[in-house]
């Protein structure tokens, strides 16, 4: 494990590096942003509008005392989404979408020696072919996170409003009720965090897919490893960026 | 002009290359040939900076690729070109992209430039208006042609192929053959194969050397070979029954 981290490190050195030329850095990234980011819109849309409105049903459901106010259900689905549900639970959910994809186009790469071919040719592989999924995922995951946000809260409101639980007005003031500076805060706490999730995902997804060894059976399990080992970074990270942010 | 100066290498304790001395000369092609899992591809990707050998020099027309610091090496590398026992031709590129990705990396070159570059090594490898095609699309000949095609855009001063004709019927191995035989003599370029294609080592090897477990065994022309005594050669040569029965018809004409 220790020889992985360092190798880990070793691996961000080559990453983090100038690209060699803006040109081809700078349509790679494009071809990223559309893989990473726009491609997935689809998936994070639907996800958020089915667990916004399941969110709001839970939380009507489970009011029983008389003394909380109606208004309970929107401010809860608010809070669950912006602090977990769409910054942590979309990105793991990014995590097997994009960090399997980057895992196994790396691995499938230097199975057949592309990687090699861009060794030889005196090409930093690393900054070539991971820089601009990095910077594309730091760049797309809070976009990504921002519309689940929205697609979530809107899935609440109408599910609440189609089952009868809530109206509208009240629905709506929940999810503004008490969103001072500290809601704000929370939506800088949700996207600081998402920035940590989309750099974890891509540069340990690209990890496991950069060193694998073998064939297209290694490929598969550099692809599982990509995903399960980034689901659990960013599972520790969630917790630790939460004891020193919000405790 | 490439040399090797006892270069020796292991893997995780075990020895696979020892002490290996060689000169591989510009104009020619030369060969390294012998069995599988003997060092043939562990030499060769020392040779390429792949593997960076225990001891040993390699000399680049007497510039030491081992000892250089990155920005050198980085310099070497632009000189060489390489054909990749699977071709290596990025999949998410067209032919003409694959072509134009290190004239786009390594010089300031237009696009019309480039293109009518591209254009230029593509109808020198015989696939003219094969630009837009995907290496998916291309068959196992035209996907050689074209990383033959990619290895010469830069105008290198080494070449080095890594079995250029594995996978390939009899027919396209002596087109492959031809076609990097004609480039070395065309360009003046020191050209290193890697083979164990007997076809080949009669077809262009002007300088062979054979490696058996780990060392250099025998270096001769492809005269040399016929004619050696060396068992091992003898056992690797005519292992297949077709060389042994085609050995037996010449010795009988001979006789």
């Amino acid at each position: 494990m220790i020889e992985n981290l360092g190798k880990y490190f070793v691996m961000l050195r080559g990453v983090l590096s100038r690209p060699e030329k803006a040109r081809l850095f700078w349509k790679s990234l494009m071809n990223e942003i559309e893989k990473i980011g726009l491609s997935s819109v689809p998936i994070v849309g639907v996800l958020s509008v089915f667990m916004g409105a399941v969110i709001a049903m839970q939380t009507a459901s489970n009011m029983d005392s008389p003394l909380l106010p109606e208004y309970t259900i929107g401010f809860i689905t608010r809070q669950s989404t912006i602090l977990e549900f769409s910054p942590t639970i979309i990105s793991l959910i990014l995590a097997g979408k994009v960090g399997s994809n980057i895992a196994s186009e790396l691995g499938t790469m230097r199975v057949t020696e592309q990687i090699d071919a861009l060794e030889i040719m005196g090409v930093n592989p690393l900054n070539y072919l991971v820089l601009p999924k990095v910077i594309a995922a730091v760049m797309m995951f809070p976009i990504l996170i921002t519309i689940s946000m929205a697609l979530s809260l809107w899935g609440g409101w109408f599910a609440c409003v189609q089952t009868g639980l809530s109206d509208t007005e009240t629905y709506v003031y929940g999810i503004r009720a008490f969103f001072g500076d500290d809601g704000t805060g929370d939506i800088t706490y949700a996207l600081s965090k998402t920035l940590v999730f989309a750099f974890l995902i891509t540069t340990v997804s690209a990890f496991y897919g950069y060193y694998t060894k073998g064939g297209a059976l290694d490929v598969g399990r550099s692809s599982t490893k990509a995903v399960v080992q980034s689901t659990i970074v960013v599972l520790i990270a969630n917790l630790i960026i939460t004891q020193l942010v919000l405790i | 002009m490439i040399e090797l100066k006892h270069i020796s290498k292991s893997f995780s304790g075990k020895q696979i290359l020892f002490d290996i001395n060689a000169k591989f000369e510009a104009g020619k092609v030369n060969l390294i040939i012998g069995q599988s899992g003997h060092g043939k591809s562990v030499l060769t990707k020392c040779i390429v900076g792949l593997h960076t050998p225990e001891e040993g020099k390699v000399l680049f027309d007497g510039r030491d690729f081992v000892q250089m610091d990155g920005t050198n090496r980085k310099e070497i590398r632009k000189e060489i070109g390489m054909l990749f026992q699977g071709s290596a031709l990025f999949d998410s590129m067209t032919v003409e992209e694959n072509i134009m990705f290190p004239l786009q990396m390594f010089t300031e070159m237009s696009k019309e430039e480039m293109q009518e570059r591209a254009n230029f090594v593509l109808e020198r490898v015989n696939m003219t208006g094969s630009n837009h095609l995907f290496p998916s699309e291309c068959s196992g000949g035209m996907q050689k042609r074209v990383a033959i095609a990619r290895a010469i855009s830069l105008k290198p001063k080494y070449l080095f192929c890594d079995e250029p004709n594995s996978g390939l019927d009899p027919k396209t191995s002596i087109v492959i053959d031809n076609l990097i035989k004609e480039i070395t003599y065309e360009y003046n370029m020191t050209t290193i194969v890697v083979t164990h294609d007997m076809n080949s080592v009669i077809e262009i090897g002007d300088n062979i050397i054979f490696i058996y477990n780990g060392q250099k065994w025998w270096e001769g022309t492809k005269q040399d070979i016929l004619t050696t005594e060396n068992q091992e050669i003898l056992d690797f040569v005519y292992a297949s029954q077709f060389m042994k029965q085609l050995k037996g018809k010449l010795s009988s004409r001979k006789d």
